[in-house]
């Protein structure tokens, strides 16, 4: 797999370290516990075809990048960086 | 027909024309008592002890493809009680006791092989962690033996006993532990369901789940309608899919895991060795091939098969351990899907909605758990309470924080296991 960097480019998937499904941009704004809590640490849809989800590209720009994939044929389709995500309201 | 010797030697004078298919292919009927979505491993051991122990027989097995066509022939075969956790190890104990007896209980040879475990370590911390996991295990009834760096050298010449980076302190031995025949044993448990009296229904998807006042009514299939009083969801590898027609969402995340295997050699490895600092395992199989595997490729995946840097790093800790690996032909390599739960442990449970049930999370685990996890979930639906060795696999257990089950104490979160 590669994984096209918005900032390095197209690059190994071996410089990033996966994180998981991009619900890590969800962080429920409540601090006590709730099921929105469990939903955000634990329960994944965990799709088989295309997801978003979280890759560090720690062997280049250190940037959080949300890359849109599919689980069944390992096709890269898009990445983007996780603040833009974030900030477009994601 | 019961198998025997006699039978191989009069068959096999006869031409072999008098043996008959192992399991009937039925069509669906309209209703039964239980249906198990899933003709694993799991399901198929399930739907034999519901039949065998429980004398429920008007079940049926519903399968997408073939009976065992997925994660229980795409295993590393290795059967073991080496769990360290309360909830786990009980579990496992009571596993390896039915695989004991499953030959003689199903009459089907799975070619259950305790050729034992070895976990090498390489430091004096290792040590103490590896004699801390072997007195768990004893205290829980099993076997365990600390081995000593001569001890090792003895039973494993051929290891590179000396390796700079990792020099063998010792092993924890576990002669209990070894390998099983891995289609046999789907095949064994099919064979046996199926002559009481239940239906194994292949080519069969499962499209949507029924259910009235929160109670399951039956399933959708590509062959019509099913219905039924009880639904056990057993599809490990697949259990978001299937849970989702639940208008469920599980706490798991599929990964894939490779594995390998060499063209076929003469008997060079005896017993199932570990390399846990390298990410790798082998074993021989009877056939001759070396069967060895490795670490998650560390990134969703239902693809069956994963990306080369995780073959390399397997083939350079195989080399690191045992540097005669070089000269063996690799044969193939295949991946199985994994649900990876979030702290690592296994699920049985019911669920929010009256007589539907889950089996799943399973980790690295399953092949091993086949027996007990059959038992404990026929046991859970016959009765409708946890078995005793099955008691901590709760489902809600990630949202009360009660009974989180982390063997490697990596935290109980996904991407750690």
């Amino acid at each position: 797999m590669r994984i096209p960097c918005p900032l390095c480019g197209d690059r190994d998937h071996r410089e990033f370290t996966y994180k998981g499904a991009a619900v890590a941009l969800d962080r429920p704004g409540n601090s006590d516990w709730s099921d929105d809590w469990d939903s955000y640490i634990h329960l994944r849809d965990n799709p088989a075809g295309d997801t978003d989800e979280m890759w560090w590209h720690g062997a280049g720009c250190g940037g959080w990048l949300v890359v849109t994939r599919n689980t069944v044929t390992h096709e890269v389709k898009a990445a983007r960086m996780a603040a833009d995500v974030k900030g477009a309201g994601a | 027909m019961r198998y025997s010797g006699w039978q191989v030697f009069k068959q096999g004078l006869t031409g072999n024309k008098g043996w008959s298919k192992a399991w009937r292919s039925p069509e669906p009927k309209p209703e039964y008592d239980i249906i198990i979505i899933g003709g694993g491993g799991h399901g198929l051991a399930t739907a034999y002890y519901l039949a065998a122990k429980h004398g429920l027989t008007n079940v049926a097995v519903v399968e997408k493809g073939y009976l065992g066509g997925g994660n229980i022939g795409r295993n590393t075969t290795i059967v073991r009680a080496n769990y360290f956790l309360p909830g786990n190890s009980e579990f496992y104990s009571h596993s390896l006791k039915l695989w004991e007896g499953l030959e003689a209980e199903l009459n089907y040879n799975v070619m259950h092989s305790q050729r034992g475990i070895i976990n090498l370590f390489h430091s004096d911390g290792q040590r103490d962690a590896a004699a801390r996991r072997g007195n768990a295990m004893i205290n829980q009834g099993d076997d365990a033996i600390l081995l000593g760096r001569d001890e090792v050298r003895k039973m494993l010449p051929y290891l590179d006993h000396d390796n700079g980076r990792f020099p063998i302190f010792g092993g924890l031995y576990h002669p209990r532990g070894g390998t099983a025949r891995h289609d046999a044993v789907a095949w064994g448990y099919a064979r046996g369901a199926d002559s009481r009296g239940v239906d194994l229904i292949q080519q069969c998807e499962v499209t949507g789940i029924d259910s009235e006042n929160g109670k399951v009514t039956g399933v959708q299939t590509t062959r019509g309608p099913i219905r039924a009083k009880k639904v056990a969801m057993v599809a490990a590898g697949r259990s978001s899919q299937v849970a989702a027609m639940a208008g469920m969402r599980l706490p798991i995340e599929s990964h894939v895991l490779q594995a390998f295997v060499t063209e076929g050699l003469k008997p060079v490895i005896d017993n199932v060795v570990t390399f846990g600092m390298g990410h790798f395992y082998i074993s021989q199989s009877d056939k001759g091939g070396l069967v060895f595997g490795g670490d998650l490729d560390m990134y969703a995946s239902y693809a069956a098969r994963g990306n080369l840097p995780t073959a390399e790093h397997v083939m350079e800790a195989g080399m690191t351990l045992m540097p005669m690996l070089g000269k063996a032909k690799l044969l193939r390599s295949w991946g199985g899907i994994m649900d990876m739960s979030a702290d690592g442990s296994p699920i049985i449970d019911k669920t929010h909605i009256d007589g539907l049930f889950v089996n799943c999370g399973w980790n690295y685990g399953g092949f091993k758990a086949v027996p007990a996890s059959g038992y404990a979930l026929a046991h859970l639906m016959a009765n409708d309470v946890p078995h005793e060795t099955a008691e901590a696999f709760r489902l809600d257990r990630f949202n009360t924080g009660h009974g989180i089950m982390d063997e490697e104490g990596r935290g109980a979160q996904h991407n750690l296991h």
